[in-house]
C-alpha cells in the first residue's frame, strides 16, 4: 500500500541532502518526493510517497525524526486529504490533431500553455491517478517531452500539521 | 563588548563546555586555532601521530569519563583520517565532538589545496554536523554541537570551520539556551508502558534482562543492579554492556551472541520475557532473527525510538533513559525470586565453563593470559581491547567488576582501536591502571601511537596477543573457507625491540608459567610497559554461532562432537 508522508524541515544547509541520503543508505524506496516553502519563513515542507510493502513506513518516520532539522513527520494516508501533482507535457500536434487534443485537455481541466505549428504544451494539475489517465490518453499522439513534480499533500479541514511551528500571523485566533 | 577571533571563540567555547583536554594534529586550515591555543593553558592538547588515533583517544576518553571527547584535525587528509573513528563513535553511541579546519571560504567548492567535503563525507556517520563560514555562528554551533553529542542517544558531532572564519573577529557571547525545535529526546518513558512492562515481568516465570551499552552511557549501573536484585531476574550483558554489573554478582550470567556463552544463549531461547535495555539487537547478538528468543515476549527500552521495533517485534516498547526507566520500574515491580530459573541456567553453565577457562592441552593459549590477568588484577583495572579473537577472549575470560572498565569497538569493529583508545582512557583516569590489549594485527594498525604514549608520559600497559595470524579471519577460513589461509599469516617485527626504540620497556612471554611474572613486572614499572605473549598459533574462539545461524546452534570444538549443541558447519 502507498503511504503519503508530510514532513516539516528547518531551512538549514544540507537538510534535503541529509533526508535523501538517509533514504539511500537505509534502502528506503521512495516513489515521489517534493520540497517547497511553507507559510512560515525558515520552514520547508516535504511530501513523500512510499511503497509500504517494500519499505517500513514506521522506520522512515523514526529515522527522519532523528535528523536534527526535521521538525515533524506525519503519515496523512488515512486522513481525508488532497493530493496534487503538476504535469507539463509537450505533445506532437499537427494542425489536424489540435482540436482533438484540446477537447481531451478540456475534459481534464488542463490548460494549453504553448502552441507552435506541430506541437503543443499542456499543463495539468490533479491527483496522480488523474494525471496517469490523461497521459495514457494523449500518449498515442506522441509525447515529445514530459515532466511531473511529484505529489503534494494537505489534509482537509481547519487543522494544520504545522501548528506549533507557525509564526503568530497564521495561528488560529 | 569583547571581540575575539573565531579561533579564540573556539577555545572559549570549549572551556565553557567543560573541556579540559583534546586530541589533535595541526595543519594548514586549522592553524589559526592552534595559534590561539597557547593563550588558554587550561586546555590540554595531546599531539597524536595520526588523526585516526585522535578520534579513538577522544572516544576512549568519552567512553570512560562520560564527558564529551574532543578531537581536532586539519582539512582534507586530516579530516578524512578522522572518519573511521567518527563512524566508530556513531555505531557505539559515543559522545565526541570532532573539530576540523576547512579551506578559506572563497576556495570552498573549488578543489582548493587540502579541501575535502568533510560535512558531506561524515553526514551518514555523525549525529549532526556543521560547516561554519560566519564567525557569528560559532558560539551557537559549539553550544548546539556539545548538546547534541551528549544528550539523547549520544553520538559524534563534527564542526568544520573555514580558515578565514577562524581568523575573523566578532563579539563572543556564549548562548545559555538552545533553540533546536526538531531535537527533543525523550527521557522519562511512558508510564503506562512501564506499568505494562512491570506487569509482564511480575507474571513471568523465566524472565531475563539483557543489558547493553545504554546502561553505561546512561550511568544506570546501580539502578540496574537494584532492579535485578529486587525482582530476582538474571542479567546478561552484551559486548558493550560488559562491566555494567559486577561479573561475580549471583545474577550476572555473561555475554550472549556469536561468541557468548552457551548457557546465556540458551537462557535467551528459554526465557518467557526478555527485558532488553540500552541494546539494539545487533546481528552478532541475535543470530538468525526469526529464531531469536522465540518463546519470549520482548520488552525493549531504548532512548532512540528508531531502535525500538527495528530488528525484533516488541511486545512493550519504552522510549526513555535507562536510569529513569529503571528507577520507576524498580519502584513498581514486585519483589520476586527466580532462583530455580537461575539455577537451571547455572547448571548448563557448569558443564562448560571449566574447559573454556582452563585448557589442559599443554599449549600456551590466550586463556592462560586472561586467567592470570583476572587473578592478579582483582578487578582493579581498565581494559581497552582491539578487534578479533583476543577481543572475544577478553570479553569472555576477564572478570569485570566496575562500570566502564571494559572499552572496546563493538558496532564498527575497528582494528587499531585499542592503543589510541587506551590513551584516552588513561588521560581520563590518570591514576588508574589502564591496559591496552591487542592482537599482532590490530596493534600494527596504530602502533605509531607509542610515540604519543611516551611524549605524554602515559603509564599504559600494552599487551600483544601474538599468534602470527589475523586470528579471527583465520578462524573463519578454517571453519567456513576450507582452511584456505589467504592473506592471514602475518609477519611481525620484534615488538620488544620496537618498544625499546620508543624507550618503552617490554618483555616477551612464550610459556604459561611466565605470564604472572610479566604482569607483575608491568605493574611494578612506573610508566608504559609492553608485553608480547607469543601464543599457540591456531586456537579458536569458542563457543560459536556460525554467521547467519540460530543462537540455539552453538558449537564448541568441532572435534567434540559428543556435546549436544554441536552442529556440523555447513
Amino acid at each position: 500500500m502507498k503511504h503519503t508522508l508530510v514532513a516539516l524541515l528547518r531551512d538549514q544547509p544540507g537538510v534535503l541532502n541529509r533526508s535523501v541520503s538517509l533514504f539511500r543508505r537505509r534502502g528506503f524506496n521512495i516513489e515521489s518526493l517534493t520540497v517547497g516553502h511553507t507559510e512560515t519563513a525558515g520552514i520547508s515542507r516535504m511530501t513523500l510517497v512510499i511503497d509500504g510493502d517494500t519499505t517500513s513506513v514506521e522506520q522512515v518516520i523514526k529515522q527522519l525524526y532523528k535528523l536534527i532539522d526535521v521538525l515533524k513527520v506525519s503519515d496523512v494516508t488515512q486522513d481525508p486529504n488532497v493530493t496534487r501533482d503538476l504535469l507539463l507535457v509537450k505533445v506532437y500536434a499537427p494542425p489536424a490533431k489540435r482540436s482533438e487534443l484540446m477537447q481531451l485537455a478540456d475534459i481534464f481541466g488542463a490548460k494549453i500553455v504553448d502552441v507552435v505549428p506541430d506541437a503543443m504544451m499542456i499543463e495539468l494539475s490533479g491527483s496522480p491517478e488523474q494525471l496517469d489517465r490523461f497521459v495514457d490518453l494523449i500518449r498515442p499522439f506522441g509525447i515529445r517531452e514530459m515532466v511531473r513534480t511529484g505529489c503534494l499533500a494537505m489534509t482537509r479541514g481547519a487543522s494544520t500539521i504545522s501548528g506549533p511551528y507557525q509564526t503568530q500571523e497564521f495561528r488560529a485566533a | 563588548m569583547k571581540t575575539l577571533t573565531g579561533a579564540q571563540m573556539m577555545c572559549e567555547a570549549l572551556i565553557a563546555e567543560g573541556v579540559d583536554v583534546m586530541f589533535g594534529y595541526p595543519g594548514g586550515a586549522i592553524m589559526p586555532f592552534y595559534h590561539a591555543l597557547p593563550e588558554y593553558p587550561q586546555l590540554r592538547h595531546i599531539l597524536v601521530r595520526h588523526e585516526q588515533a585522535a578520534g579513538h583517544a577522544a572516544e576512549g576518553y568519552a567512553r570512560t569519563s562520560g564527558k564529551v571527547g574532543v578531537c581536532v584535525a586539519t582539512s582534507g587528509p586530516g579530516a578524512t583520517n578522522l572518519v573511521t573513528a567518527i563512524a566508530d563513535a556513531m555505531m557505539d553511541s559515543v559522545p565526541i565532538v570532532a573539530i576540523t579546519g576547512q579551506v578559506v571560504t572563497s576556495l570552498i567548492g573549488k578543489d582548493g589545496f587540502q579541501e575535502t567535503d568533510v560535512t558531506g563525507i561524515t553526514q551518514p556517520i555523525t549525529k549532526h554536523n556543521y560547516l561554519v563560514t560566519d564567525v557569528r555562528d560559532l558560539p551557537r554551533v559549539f553550544k548546539e554541537a556539545f548538546h547534541i553529542a551528549r544528550t539523547g542517544r549520544p553520538g559524534p558531532v563534527l564542526i568544520d570551520i573555514a580558515k578565514d572564519t577562524q581568523n575573523a573577529r566578532g563579539v563572543f557571547e556564549y548562548p545559555e539556551t538552545i533553540d533546536l525545535p526538531g531535537y527533543k529526546p525523550n527521557y522519562d518513558g511512558n508510564r503506562r508502558q512501564i506499568k505494562e512492562a512491570a506487569n509482564l515481568l511480575n507474571q513471568a516465570k523465566k524472565p531475563l534482562i539483557m543489558a547493553g551499552h545504554g546502561i553505561l552511557l546512561g550511568h544506570a549501573s546501580t539502578e540496574l543492579r537494584e532492579f535485578a536484585e529486587k525482582t530476582g531476574i538474571p542479567v546478561i550483558t552484551t559486548l558493550l554492556g560488559i562491566s555494567c554489573i559486577p561479573e561475580d554478582h549471583p545474577l550476572s550470567l555473561g555475554m550472549p551472541g556469536m561468541h557468548g556463552w552457551v548457557h546465556v544463549n540458551r537462557a535467551i531461547q528459554e526465557c518467557d520475557v526478555l527485558f532488553t535495555i540500552g541494546a539494539r539487537f545487533d546481528d552478532r547478538v541475535t543470530g538468525k532473527l526469526d529464531s531469536f528468543a522465540r518463546n519470549a515476549k520482548i520488552i525493549h527500552v531504548d532512548i532512540d525510538p528508531a531502535e525500538v521495533g527495528k530488528n525484533v517485534v516488541t511486545a512493550v516498547p519504552i522510549v526513555g533513559d535507562a536510569k529513569r526507566v529503571l528507577e520507576h520500574l524498580t519502584e513498581i515491580a514486585n519483589p520476586n525470586d527466580h532462583s530455580e530459573w537461575v539455577n537451571h541456567i547455572r547448571e548448563v553453565q557448569a558443564t562448560r565453563s571449566k574447559r573454556q577457562r582452563d585448557p589442559e592441552s599443554g599449549m600456551f593459549t590466550p586463556h592462560h593470559v586472561y586467567a592470570e590477568f583476572t587473578r592478579i588484577m582483582q578487578g582493579e583495572f581498565r581494559v581497552c581491547t582491539d578487534v578479533g579473537q583476543h577481543q572475544m577472549w577478553a570479553a569472555q575470560l576477564i572478570e569485570y567488576m566496575k562500570p566502564h572498565t571494559h572499552i572496546t569497538s563493538g558496532g564498527l569493529g575497528t582494528m587499531g582501536f585499542a592503543l589510541p583508545a587506551a590513551m584516552g582512557v588513561q588521560v581520563a583516569c590518570p591514576n588508574e591502571e589502564v591496559w591496552a590489549i591487542a592482537g599482532d594485527g590490530g596493534f600494527q594498525m596504530n602502533l605509531q601511537e607509542l610515540a604519543t604514549v611516551v611524549q605524554e608520559s602515559l603509564p599504559l600497559k600494552i599487551c600483544i596477543i601474538n599468534n602470527g595470524y589475523l586470528g579471527m579471519v583465520r578462524q573463519w577460513q578454517e571453519l567456513f573457507h576450507e582452511r584456505r589461509y589467504s592473506a592471514t599469516p602475518m609477519w611481525s617485527p620484534d615488538f620488544i625491540k620496537l618498544a625499546d626504540a620508543y624507550g618503552i620497556p617490554g618483555v616477551r612471554v612464550e610459556r604459561a608459567e611466565d605470564v604472572a611474572e610479566a604482569i607483575h613486572q608491568a605493574r611494578a614499572t612506573n610508566g608504559p610497559f609492553l608485553i608480547e605473549f607469543v601464543v599457540e598459533r591456531e586456537v579458536n574462539v569458542y563457543p560459536m554461532v556460525a554467521p547467519g545461524a540460530s543462537i540455539s546452534d552453538m558449537f564448541e570444538d568441532p572435534s567434540e562432537v559428543e556435546i549436544e549443541d554441536v552442529v556440523a558447519v555447513k
